[in-house]
């Protein structure tokens, strides 16, 4: 079935979010929601990186692996082509933006290994997506996670001046509160809903 | 079957290969920044290649700014104002500096990066700043954990610094330690012999630096060490000057002691030495010896600590309560104070409080 791009694109942000629905990237969504700033900084490297790479996977699958007929080297060649990327967007940053560099730090590089970027080039081959919907896809997938990082860490920053008990300090509210947010994402899911 | 397996690697290994090669080019191209100039004090031009931290840039440029921890952005010494060029103020460097640093363009050298033409301001001194190399000559104990090293220099053969400064002995890759560090150390022994310097050194338990001086350095082996760093000098008053230093901050003490014993000081002098048992104290023959010949300096050890074998008859607890045996004249007394950061908080509140002024309170504080 052929479904318009513009959907994708919103039903990846809000309907399936690729961390509310999927919990994919949940390692750096975690450990950088502490301020407002710096998870709107990896957000966008993510938008950015998961835009990219859905296209340029697309590309490198379409006509390199179904070509010639290893399509089971997907998964190395994917995180290859990611790895690659985000060395390149680092290269980029440090040269252009180095507040921005500095502040993500080893973050970027943690990146590379966040499973929401692989895990949207691999949904965008299981689902048959074509290039314009890939592209959809990809960047609704990473804007939705940075509205997910944002709410987190706008939350965790007003969470810092309450009493929270000892056991739940740090992670444990945070993924509570990530349960509480994909509950609420549920809200969305009359306005449309994708497979 | 082995076709698909060699196909497989061929493939894989050449997307691996030109994403590597495209990388190659790309930083290439994005990493080079060319040359550039470095504009120091507005009297020097230095011509580099721009890319690398300012530190190590001027490092390599035989200007050497202070640092502990080897660039990393963790120990804040290596401060220096930038005019221009140094691009915007990054997250890693606010923690060390204080709003008026802020306002002032100050900045940690080992974060900036040199991209473009840079104008700094480095203090003059600097210049003086060298690499040195010298041979370990002997090894005292002086306590349980503490050791006194003097070093024989061969390369240059002279140094010349104040009475209170310190220099960065560096420490090789040894053992299971895989890197190179420096650290500082204030020198122990007097600027009137240049051809060596002394350093006491305390034993940190895990400290990298420490733990090889102490259980790998030997006798004849070679060291390096940059310096002379700080700014912990003698004023040139007639003031009494009350010293408080326990462990190893004897070190400075016992080169401005030395040094003024040599031009016969009449000041009046306090040395408050705080410990905590008598297998702590050391020295102390030394300073006895320099009560005897300057007749206006007394050496107050006290312990905090005594136990039964150590048949202490002397001044127990903390250092503080006895400084109103020297102090006279709250107005005509600097004091000069070297140890932890929170021993120093803690004397120079008490000092203030006495009614000394902040201002006539030097000291040399390490972590």
């Amino acid at each position: 079935m052929e479904i318009n791009a513009f959907i994708i694109f919103i039903a990846s942000i809000f309907t399936s979010n690729i961390l509310l629905t999927n919990f994919l990237g949940m390692c750096s969504f975690l450990s950088v929601s502490k301020e407002v700033e710096s998870s709107v900084g990896l957000g966008l490297a993510v938008v950015f990186v998961m835009t990219l790479t859905t296209a340029l996977n697309y590309v490198v699958y379409h006509m390199v692996l179904v070509p010639l007929n290893i399509v089971y080297l997907q998964y190395i060649i994917f995180i290859i082509v990611i790895a690659a990327f985000v060395q390149l967007t680092e290269m980029m940053l440090e040269r252009f933006s180095p507040v921005l560099y500095y502040s993500l730090g080893i973050f970027l590089p943690l990146i590379t290994v966040n499973c929401a970027i692989l895990g949207v080039s691999l949904f965008m081959i299981i689902r048959d997506y074509s290039f314009l919907q890939s592209i959809a896809f990809g960047a609704g997938g990473g804007l939705g996670w940075l509205l997910a990082i944002l709410a987190l860490a706008g939350i965790r920053q007003k969470v810092r001046y309450k009493f929270v008990p000892k056991g739940l300090q740090g992670a444990g509210l945070s993924m509570i509160i990530t349960g509480i947010m994909a509950m609420a994402f549920i809200g969305f899911s009359g306005i449309v809903v994708i497979q | 079957m082995i076709t698909t397996i060699l196909t497989t690697i061929a493939i894989v290994g050449g997307m691996a290969g030109f994403l590597a090669l495209l990388l190659v080019v790309a930083e290439m191209f994005f990493a080079n920044y060319g040359e550039v100039i470095i504009d120091i004090n507005g009297k020097r031009k230095l011509k580099v290649k721009g890319g690398s931290s300012l530190l190590s840039t001027l490092n390599e440029n035989k200007i050497y700014l202070a640092s502990a921890c080897g660039g990393r952005g963790s120990c804040g010494f290596c401060k220096c104002k930038v005019r221009s060029g140094g691009g915007p103020l990054l997250p890693t460097e606010k923690p060390f500096l204080s709003p008026d640093e802020i306002k002032d363009n100050v900045r940690l050298s080992c974060q900036v990066k040199v991209k473009e033409d840079i104008a700094i301001i480095i203090p003059e001194e600097i210049f003086n700043v060298r690499q040195f190399a010298g041979v370990v000559s002997k090894i005292e104990d002086h306590t349980y954990d503490i050791k006194e090293l003097t070093i024989q220099l061969t390369q240059p053969t002279e140094i010349n610094f104040k009475p209170g400064q310190y220099v960065q002995l560096q420490s090789p890759r040894y053992g299971k330690i895989k890197q190179k560090v420096s650290r500082a150390y204030s020198i122990s022994s007097s600027p009137d012999h240049t051809d060596y310097i002394q350093l006491i050194i305390r034993r940190v338990p895990d400290g990298i630096c420490t733990t090889w001086v102490h259980d790998f350095l030997k006798e004849g082996d070679e060291v390096s060490f940059t310096g002379p760093f700080g700014d912990f000098f003698i004023q040139d008053t007639r003031a009494d000057m009350l010293f408080v230093a326990g462990g190893s901050g004897k070190a400075p003490i016992k080169a401005m002691l030395e040094y003024l014993d040599a031009r016969n000081s009449t000041r009046r002098m306090g040395y408050f030495f705080g410990a905590r048992s008598r297998k702590d104290l050391y020295l102390d023959d030394l300073f006895a010896t320099w009560e005897k010949s300057m007749q206006n300096f007394a050496y107050y050890p006290v312990l905090s600590q005594p136990t039964e074998q150590c048949e202490w008859n002397g001044r127990c607890g903390y250092v503080m309560p006895y400084f109103d045996e020297f102090i006279q004249d709250v107005n005509n007394t600097e004091a000069y104070l070297c140890g932890s950061p929170g021993m120093i908080a803690a004397v120079v509140k008490y000092l203030v409080s006495k009614g000394i002024p902040k201002e006539k309170i030097y000291f040399d504080s390490f972590a």
